[in-house]
């Protein structure tokens, strides 16, 4: 077997934005060049799920029309990018890696889809993630896991990890990913990429099947701050069909790159180190706050004594969201069905078929959770304990403008390292549970490279719809840093 | 021992809004299955619900029309069960903060006023609908079933009596007091042969004087409001049956059998069903409190405070009544002929009585009653001053709706002016006094009953244009000269 190296890393969204206007390149030049990244790395990495070639060729010959007749639709124009498959697309398999909607293709499109559709993006494909977006690590897929360009015998994180791995192997320019507990940022920084959880309310969860309603949120996972800010501004904006939707205004997130952070107030989180993170992990994170204190930020250490208990909280609110949002999969209108004398019996039986040991142990928990004399002990205390970590977060603010951490205590693991131990694999989200408890914020900006080469993410966290300023603080963070590595990608000819 | 019987009802309304409560599907009765639907009323992955104005502001005028309490903050909850029909497999409901709670509702029975209590109304999805087919039609033997998603997410607003009620009639009673009011509101077609209101009752009973509350028993399957009377009465006798006989009423579901006339048992609750209410964290909380002042300012007059104007205007009970439930076109013409100074229970006498049968006789839409209240007005007032009969006012009537004109040109065209001219009047009395005069005879010898056939011949003599009355007069006068 002959293994060579795949050369050349693909551009940033910016930089192709650039080559399409300048007519260096086109749009289907780019998707071409995607395209051959996928050939040459799916069989190693199984980033995608779908590749939606026809569609993306159609999107791509559109996107070069559009602009040689001087119709440009933004930043997003004749861009490659991939949708986790989790976001609804018309006429495009869509199966959360769940064998429940093996098959399904929906009749719409997720209000995002349509955003990027509107703004001339070339949708590749629909990527990998753990079923229903349950897992760290993308293990978890009912059409088997994905793997960490960087390192293959590692998880690419997730559960974003094949919109991770499509990106940090340049199989897309960009991606979206969905981030109910660190699903995005953990994947960012397990694959050396930017992640980044939006203020929940500003990227419209319409189309996106739902895991926790209260916490999901879409978000951009790219190789740079900047083309975060992009993508996001691509996506986001009221929504009139999520009422959860936020009316405006919104942020301007790139008004304030390359500002730096002179007298801006950094909070480092006392609660988010110490046992069970790697020491390289914490080593970074210390050296990125000195590099960022030298830069002329003022920082505070500050104490949020509540994230000690937001996994338990987030354990309980999660799964009993879910256990109501994944009823609606009983075989009857769409979806795997399996058999039965009765309607109860065919539901059943299409349940217990269709769903992986993961997403049913949740949906057992949340179940439990929310039964009647359980219901005010277990999710009547873990709401109680999500106002108490809002709290937590809105005094840390008094005293700092953004809060700072690890995005994961551990570089990307091993495959299978902790797929016995949920306990163990819940633990990866520590750091990122807290701001989807609160609805707030946050970015994982690569920073290092850690223990085995691997990169470990450096975690912005801002208050609600502080967007501005987290970019500028994200963005002197991918300055000071400057973290270039790439994963070496081997081709292994099919 | 006597029993009492202590009755809730549960009353599901549709709403008549364009759209579904969470989606923009039409809301429509009878279009072809599974085509008023969409990704949200299907539950398919990824759609989300966003409240529907109309009907929050529906239910709202609902609430203010109870005199309940409009809460000032509202949440929906899931209630989650699985059911083929129920496409998310969980309802969107409310579950402990309600729009509107702590109400009531007055009944007028046998002249008493009766004050019943409304526990709460809230808003909530209705469910697809089921066809079972197959042996009974029920699903237990059913060999398969169809399911028609164009009701799923259709507004449906439950509201919940007090156990105030304590008898049968008194249920229907209720129940078509509340029927008049939401189709009063205009919030619902209300039509019960439809489904789009439905009644089930909880009917328990206790020893006559007790405060306790007996083991409830939920009745369904009622679709007339007689068959809500008869199934109640039934599910009265039938448990003080039980009682007596020492047995013990058991909490179930009993289904009301029409044809029998009995209730059979659907299915035991054993305690009341987990389900799992939480916040639907997909819809942000309501301020329904924040928009009463605009639906109360624009709330039409509701049954019970017109029917209570309409007897200060003169009206017995009973004639109040169905002028108050009578279609809006006959009300309006009332309305109009009483503010032209017509005499109010002539014009609703005439209203109901006459013209409502002249419009079922000519099949004319009320809506398009050729009637106008001053016309009516007229009429009503050249009958009092006698320029018509009684009898010939129908026919004017007729005239009137026919578009021949107004009362007193219809009277006059058509010949139906009474003689008041006493001058022309004798002549003819004359006449008949001269062609009978062995009638003439038989009442100078004290029969006197037949002054009745000479009147006869004068109001055959002048068409029925004479008032009998004068001509009775008139005849003995004349025959005792």
């Amino acid at each position: 077997m002959s293994v060579s190296r795949v050369a050349g890393d693909p551009p940033t969204i910016a930089e192709a934005g650039r080559r399409l206007r300048s007519g260096e390149t086109s749009a289907a030049e780019l998707l071409a060049q995607v395209l051959d990244r996928a050939h040459r790395t799916e069989a190693q990495l199984h980033a995608y799920l779908t590749v939606d070639r026809e569609g993306a060729a159609g999107a791509a010959a559109q996107a070069d029309a559009d602009l040689a007749d001087g119709i440009d639709h933004g930043p997003l124009h004749g861009i490659p990018v991939a949708l986790k498959d989790n976001m609804c697309t018309r006429g495009v398999e869509t199966t959360a890696a769940s064998q429940i909607l093996s098959g399904y293709v929906p009749p719409y499109d997720a209000t995002v889809v349509r955003k990027l559709r509107q703004g001339g993006a070339v949708m590749v494909g629909k990527t990998n993630l753990d079923e229903f977006a349950m897992g760290s690590s993308t293990e978890n897929s009912a059409y088997g896991p994905s793997y960490n360009p960087w390192d293959i015998g590692r998880v690419p994180g997730g559960s974003s990890g094949g919109s991770a791995a499509a990106v940090a192997a340049g199989s897309a320019l960009a991606a979206l990913g969905s981030d109910t507990g660190g699903s995005i940022r953990q994947p960012a920084s397990l694959t050396g990429l930017v992640g980044l959880k939006p203020t929940y309310g500003t990227v419209s969860r319409y189309g996106l099947i739902a895991f926790a309603s209260s916490l999901d949120q879409i978000g951009p996972l790219t190789r740079t701050v900047e083309d975060a800010a992009l993508l996001l501004e691509t996506v986001w904006g009221h929504d009139p069909l999520d009422s959860t939707s936020h009316a405006g205004p919104y942020p301007e997130p790139r008004s304030r790159l390359g500002q730096g952070v002179e007298g801006l107030r950094v909070g480092v989180v006392a609660e988010l180190s110490g046992e069970g993170y790697e020491p390289a992990v914490e080593r970074a994170v210390t050296e990125m706050v000195e590099a960022l204190a030298d830069a002329g930020a003022g920082i505070v250490e500050v104490s949020l004594p509540t994230f000690e208990i937001a996994l338990s909280a987030y354990y309980l609110i999660a799964p009993a969201e879910a256990s109501a949002n994944l009823a609606r999969f009983d075989g009857i209108r769409y979806g795997h069905r399996g058999d039965g004398e009765t309607s109860e019996a065919l539901m059943a039986r299409t349940r217990a078929e269709g769903f992986g040991p993961e997403v049913t142990r949740r949906i057992l928990l949340g179940t439990y959770a929310l039964s009647a004399g359980y219901y005010d002990a277990f999710y009547g205390q873990a709401q109680r304990v999500r106002a108490a970590i809002q709290d937590d977060f809105a005094a840390a603010y008094e005293k700092a403008d953004v809060l700072v951490s690890p995005t994961s205590p551990t570089v990307a693991f091993p495959v299978g390292a902790r797929v016995d131990d949920p306990l163990a694999m819940y633990l990866s989200d520590i750091c990122t549970i807290p701001s989807n408890l609160a609805g707030h914020p946050a970015i994982s900006v690569p920073v290092a490279l850690g223990d085995a080469g691997l990169p470990i993410g450096f975690q912005v966290m801002a208050p609600p719809l502080g967007e501005t300023v987290m970019f500028q603080v994200a963005d002197a963070v991918e300055r000071l840093a400057g973290f270039t590595a790439a994963p070496v990608l081997r081709e292994v000819p099919a | 021992m006597s029993w009492e019987p202590v009755i809730g009802i549960e009353v599901h309304v549709e709403l008549s809004t364009r759209s579904k409560m969470f989606c923009g599907c039409a809301v429509g009765f009878g279009a072809p299955p599974n085509t008023n639907v969409c990704p949200v009323c299907l539950g398919l992955p990824g759609a989300l619900p966003v409240t529907n104005r109309k009907a929050i502001e529906d239910i709202i005028a609902i609430g203010l029309a109870l005199n309940c309490e409009i809460s000032d903050r509202s949440v929906f909850h899931r209630k989650n069960y699985f059911y083929a029909d129920l496409p998310k497999n969980y309802q969107i409901s409310q579950y402990d903060v309600p729009v509107c709670r702590d109400g009531h509702l007055d009944l007028t029975l046998d002249g008493e006023t009766r004050r019943i209590g409304i526990e709460r109304a809230h808003m909530e999805e209705d469910t697809g609908k089921s066809t079972h087919l197959g042996d009974t039609g029920r699903i237990h033997a059913a060999e398969s079933t169809l399911l028609d998603f164009n009701r799923s997410g259709v507004p449906l607003v439950e509201i919940v009596s007090k156990p105030d009620i304590r008898s049968a009639v008194e249920a229907r009673a209720y129940a078509q007091e509340l029927r008049d009011l939401v189709s009063e509101l205009g919030v619902s077609d209300a039509r019960m042969e439809e489904g789009s209101i439905r009644f089930d009752a909880n009917v328990s009973i206790r020893e006559e004087g007790s405060e306790a509350l007996g083991t409830k028993v939920e009745v369904k399957n009622m679709n007339s409001f007689r068959s809500l009377e008869r199934a109640i009465a039934h599910e009265i006798e039938r448990q003080v049956a039980v009682a007596e006989g020492g047995g013990e009423v058991i909490q179930e579901t009993r289904h009301w059998d029409e044809e029998a006339g009995v209730t059979h048992s659907m299915r035991t609750k054993e305690g009341s069903s987990d389900y799992r209410y939480f916040v639907e964290p997909d819809l942000v909380p309501m301020d329904p409190g924040s928009r009463v002042e605009a639906i109360a300012a624009r709330l039409p007059e509701l049954p019970a405070a017109r029917r209570e104007r309409y007897r200060s205007q003169g009206l017995d009970g009973g004639l109040a009544t169905v002028l108050s439930a009578a279609p809006a076109p006959l009300r309006r013409v009332y309305e109009e002929a009483i503010a032209a100074g017509a005499p109010p229970r002539p014009a609703a006498n005439w209203l109901v009585g006459e013209v409502t049968a002249w419009a079922r006789r000519t099949e004319t839409e009320l809506d398009e009653l050729p009637l106008t209240g001053d016309q009516l007005a007229e009429l009503l007032a050249i009958i009092d001053e006698g320029v018509v009969s009684a009898s010939a006012a129908k026919e004017v009537l007729e005239g009137v709706l026919a578009g021949e004109g107004a009362a007193r040109e219809v009277a006059t065209q058509r010949e139906l002016v009474q003689i008041s001219d006493t001058g022309e009047l004798s002549g003819v009395i004359d006449r008949v006094l001269a062609e009978n005069p062995d009638a003439v005879e038989s009442y100078r010898s004290g029969e006197e009953k037949v002054i009745g056939f000479l009147v006869g011949q004068v109001m055959r003599e002048t068409g029925g244009r004479a008032d009998p009355r004068a001509v009775n007069e008139m005849l003995r006068s004349a025959i005792a000269v």
